[in-house]
């Protein structure tokens, strides 16, 4: 058995300016680290940027996937902690857009001297509705079903025998330049899992088991995350902060990058 | 065919269109505007502002979504058109990847019509750019694509079903594998053995075999063989070489006889209709007058050389030269030669798919048998189950450039404790 290389496996890139705070970004579901390229070259000026891809996205390691590890937000909660090990940068404010943000997390409340802060972008803790305790994610299970239906049915141009090459090969880039061509593709297996595990997961407990300095930065309108359910994540996480961005959409480092990058800077020049 | 007539101004028809097609066309274009064309054409058009508020919608769009234009216009955001898992999907996968790339299409989402009935429609998006380079507008073609989805349908269903079948062909491969290979190897006194088979493909049973057996007074068989081929065909012949092997060990006269015995057998089943042949090495061991340990005679049918690994670290092939491969000609040479297994040697028996193994994926480069002697001579003396141990690693190392079933088996004279 090979060592896991954590920089390779997660296809861990860093940028920006030596010795200054460091800005961990981290993709949501349905895309890879190519979703920050637009608040980048802004916060590279001022912060070390990571960026990294979650296992199963992006040009992480493929062969390192596996559905028991990643049947839950836990595993990627342990990629993020070992990335930061790994790197050994001290502190790290993590930005975690959509599902990312609950795994930062679980990330801060089992490892809290890991983080600065904790920028969450677009957050939800639990996507569905949860009549028992009158909490409203904004989707049933039938809803989520959908989604995978839609997952399917784009999912036919994906070359199953593309995946072989690049799984398992990770010293050789240049078969995932092929995939560079086909932005944010994904195994449509590994993406169904992780779809299952975004939307499905519930993380409103561990949210009071935050102790560090937390942003809450939510969307004006988010039909994934709508405002109540950012409320409740600043509600729950003690100390926190809640922002409003004009941003509209759940994709708000695309939207509005301008205002994405000065909501990051802000908090990460207050508490890095 | 369209009869000739005579046109108007005496031209010939063949030249072009007449005066009165020329007139039909005036007529039927004039119906035809581009704002017409715009509102009636066969599929749906949708403008949207960056933020996805629809600016501007035709009237086929409408009609398929029962809609009327001020619900839309200024009110609607293009995903308030689509289901609610659709939705989700636009908003993870589509509009991302339109932010991004400025253009996206062919994407299946599925439109809910005012009366709740769904369309599935196949989405195409373009941004257009202000000349500051920012986005101004997202310009959207919507196909009905109700027989298409129909097909994809199938085509998945096919799909699925074509997965479950590859499931269900590696689940029978793995058990016809087993059959072919004993489950565990006996406990032989005196001695240690260890044995591996490594599977190259999970699709397809592969056709080496081994085993080992006792042939009573103390004296043990062994053989390790490699039919040639792969899948169904090979594992009849894997099955039929075992069992000839097994039975033919207890009445021959010797390792050399065992292999003639199998030659025989399988010439003549597979000479008329498949010429099929295997490399065998078989291995008859007994123990020597001086204390732990044996000797082995070995027979070979154009088997690659075993390895003898000495106590002493040293390394080298037993060469059985002059042997011919098994179940090709009537009366196949078979050659033998007599090892001596000292406390502390280790015989390895192996197949060539270790030899043969590309030294990259892909590469022409083979690892080759004098790699693997430098291998051994590294590995210094070995237990069995560290020879084993070592082979196992050099394949995880050569990884897919393992193309063909591998199979190593290994005895070993145990170093005798003091006072045993």
């Amino acid at each position: 058995m090979r060592p896991v290389n954590v920089l390779t496996r997660n296809h861990v890139r860093v940028t920006g300016r030596a010795g200054a705070p460091v800005v961990v970004l981290a993709h949501g579901f349905g895309c890879d680290q190519n979703l920050w390229r637009l608040v980048v070259p802004a916060l590279e000026r001022d912060f070390t940027v990571v960026l990294f891809d979650h296992v199963g996205a992006g040009r992480s390691d493929l062969s390192a996937w596996s559905a028991e590890r990643y049947s839950d937000l836990d595993g990627y909660a342990d990629d993020v902690l070992a990335v930061c090990r790994t790197l050994d940068l001290g502190p790290v404010v993590f930005v975690g857009h959509s599902v990312s943000a609950m795994m930062g997390v679980l990330a801060a409340a089992r490892d809290p001297g890991a983080f600065a802060g904790l920028v969450l972008l677009a957050p939800s803790p639990c996507f569905v509705d949860d009549p028992s305790t009158g909490y409203r994610g904004g989707f049933s299970v039938a809803d989520i079903d959908e989604l995978l239906e839609s997952l399917e049915a784009n999912y036919l141009g994906w070359s199953g025998a593309m995946a072989p090459a690049i799984m398992g090969n990770p010293e050789r880039p240049e078969l995932g330049e092929e995939l560079t061509a086909a932005f944010c593709r994904t195994d449509p297996a590994i993406a169904r899992v992780f779809a299952r595990v975004t939307f499905l997961s519930d993380n409103r407990a561990d949210l009071a088991n935050v102790s560090v300095p937390t942003v809450v930065a939510q969307c004006s309108r988010d039909a994934i995350a709508p405002p109540e359910v950012g409320a409740f994540v600043h509600a729950q996480i003690p100390g926190s902060r809640l922002v409003t961005l004009d941003a509209t959409g759940h994709c708000p480092q695309l939207s509005a990058p301008d205002e994405t990058v000065a909501t990051i800077a802000a908090f990460a020049g207050s508490v890095g | 065919m369209i009869p000739a007539r005579e046109t108007d101004d005496g031209r010939n028809p063949g030249a072009g269109a007449t005066a009165g097609e020329d007139r039909e066309m005036r007529a039927a274009l004039a119906e035809d505007s581009a704002e017409s064309l715009y509102e009636n054409a066969p599929c749906g058009y949708l403008s949207t502002l960056p933020d996805g508020r629809i600016a501007k919608i035709n009237a086929t769009l409408l009609q398929w979504l029962g809609l009327r234009r001020d619900d839309v216009v200024g009110r609607r955001y293009f995903s308030d058109l689509l289901t609610v898992g659709g939705r989700l999907y636009h908003e993870t996968h589509f509009a991302p990847l339109l932010r991004m790339q400025g253009e996206i299409s062919g994407i299946a989402l599925e439109l809910r019509a005012a009366d709740g009935t769904r369309l599935p429609v196949l989405v195409t998006s373009v941004v257009r750019y202000d000349s500051g380079g920012q986005p101004l507008l997202i310009r959207t073609t919507v196909f009905d694509a109700r027989e298409r989805r129909a097909y994809e349908t199938e085509l998945l269903r096919a799909r699925r079903e074509a997965e479950d079948e590859r499931r269900r062909l590696q689940r029978l491969t793995r058990t016809l594998q087993a059959t072919l290979l004993p489950p565990d190897l006996p406990e032989v006194p005196g001695l240690d053995v260890a044995a591996h088979y490594h599977i190259a493909s999970p699709d397809e049973v592969g056709g080496d075999f081994y085993d080992l057996f006792p042939l009573g007074a103390g004296t043990w068989g062994l053989f390790l063989g490699d039919v040639c081929g792969k899948g169904a065909a090979a594992a009849v012949m894997t099955s039929v070489a075992r069992y000839t092997v097994r039975a033919a060990a207890v009445y021959a006269s010797g390792p050399s006889a065992v292999l003639a015995d199998l030659n025989t057998v399988l010439v003549d089943r597979y000479r008329m209709h498949d010429p099929r042949f295997c490399t065998v090495v078989f291995g008859m061991l007994t123990p020597d007058a001086s204390p732990g340990s044996f000797r082995v005679t070995l027979a070979s049918g154009g088997h690659p050389p075993a390895l003898l690994l000495r106590a002493d670290g040293s390394a080298d092939y037993v060469h059985i030269p002059g042997g011919q491969l098994i179940g090709l000609l009537p009366r196949a040479h078979i050659a033998s030669a007599v090892v001596r297994l000292d406390p502390g040697d280790t015989l390895v028996l192996y197949t060539d798919g270790l030899t043969e193994a590309r030294t990259a994926p892909g590469a022409d480069e083979r690892f080759g048998e004098q790699a693997l002697l430098d291998f051994a001579r590294r590995l210094g003396p070995v237990t069995a189950a560290e020879a084993v141990a070592a082979v196992r690693d050099l394949l995880d190392t050569l990884g897919t450039g393992v193309e063909d079933d591998t199979a190593v088996l290994a005895v070993h004279a145990p170093r005798r404790s003091v006072g045993s």
